[in-house]
């Protein structure tokens, strides 16, 4: 039964996967390469590059990839709803229980001394995400040869809006994208 | 705001914001930030932030656990169906589309230096936020948040250790200084 197989492959996915993210690649790697003969290697490098280049979520994207390459849109579906329901249960019973205790004075404490861990969180993100933008690297160490200059002008540009004026996130996005598009052809 | 409309929003602005999320989940937290607590005025602060350690602490995609969370605050079950359904059609219906002829789009010139463009774009997004948040942190001038910040970027930057594990240690040693912070408040209130 192919579409339990999809199901209860994404289920543990969505499960196994913390941290989001490129945490979940090596996990959809091993059940839709190794485990199961769904994608070739090939192909799964084709859908990381696709997830890199589309909105959404990693798993998301290779769950509906991987669903549809298999049996269409229902596979697709499938796919996707084992993704999903892990995290909607369990985000749902945390929730559940913060809007429960959150009045706790102890709760609170807890959970704002949490809140530069977040920050951390998402400063580390930020990092490869530069590194990325600027020297087209996923990891350490830099090769400074490797710097694009245009992408350079961009992220310099998008962070002094965003900064001195507070434009709206998406416009900065879609924005650095059609200068992208401009800069690249010129240069 | 009656519950229909209520429900309608929120299904178009994790719709929206989802459609948005290139360069990894993480960029959904400044462009919730800018709807929901800035724009809308819908969640305060201190709560968003509250979310966003329970949706980082959840196995899951950081955007889906962040929809979900947003939808639960604003309108219970029903809400968090309804966002989680928001942040998921997006991926889902560009992916359908586009593995029809994904060899084509990932060869595409146009395609690839608008996206190279975009991920710088989204670069500064995050770094925007992260001098944001981090900013207000320091300006604490609390010795306590200021090592917690550094000391869990070191830990999963330098160190590589599983953020959960970082999580689960800066929330008993928070547990901790509140229980302490609390029992030396109730102290001093006995001696007055």
């Amino acid at each position: 039964m192919i579409y339990l197989e999809l199901f209860w492959s994404f289920f543990q996915i969505g499960l196994f996967s913390i941290g989001g993210g490129y945490a979940a690649m090596p996990l959809i790697q091993h059940q839709v390469v190794e485990l199961h003969p769904w994608l070739t290697m090939t192909q799964f490098a084709d859908i990381m590059t696709i997830a890199e280049m589309t909105p959404g979520p990693i798993a998301i994207n290779s769950a509906t990839f991987v669903g549809t390459q298999i049996c269409g849109l229902p596979g697709a579906l499938v796919a996707t709803f084992g993704c999903v329901l892990p995290s909607f249960t369990i985000v749902i019973t945390l929730a559940y229980i913060y809007y429960r205790f959150r009045n706790i004075k102890t709760v609170q404490g807890t959970l704002s001394s949490l809140h530069p861990v977040i920050v951390a969180m998402i400063a580390s993100a930020a990092l490869s995400l530069v590194i990325l933008a600027l020297f087209g690297q996923h990891s350490f160490p830099i090769i400074w040869e490797n710097i694009d200059y245009v992408a350079l002008v961009i992220f310099a540009l998008a962070l002094f809006v965003l900064r001195k004026w507070k434009f709206n996130p998406i416009f900065v996005m879609a924005g650095s994208g059609v200068l992208g598009a401009i800069l690249y052809s010129i240069f | 705001m009656e519950k229909p409309k209520l429900l309608k929003t929120l299904f178009l602005s994790t719709f929206q914001l989802s459609a948005c999320t290139f360069g990894g989940g993480f960029v959904i937290i400044p462009l919730m930030r800018k709807k929901f607590v800035n724009k809308l005025k819908w969640i305060s602060e201190k709560e968003m932030m509250d979310l966003t350690v329970i949706a980082q602490s959840s196995p899951g995609a950081i955007a889906v656990n962040e929809s979900i969370l947003v939808g639960y605050h604003m309108a219970g079950f029903l809400g968090a169906i309804i966002t989680s359904l928001g942040a998921v059609l997006p991926p889902l219906i560009i992916i359908s589309i586009i593995s029809l002829f994904y060899k084509a789009f990932r060869d595409n010139y146009i395609v690839n230096i608008v996206m190279t463009g975009m991920t710088a774009g989204v670069a500064a997004v995050v770094c925007d936020v992260v001098i944001t948040m981090g900013g207000a942190i320091i300006r604490q001038k609390k010795i306590l948040p200021i090592c917690v910040l550094i000391g869990s970027f070191l830990a999963v930057r330098v160190f590589d250790i599983n953020i959960i594990i970082v999580i689960l240690f800066c929330g008993v040693l928070g547990a901790i200084t509140t229980v302490l912070s609390e029992k030396k408040k109730e102290k001093g209130g006995m001696e007055k």
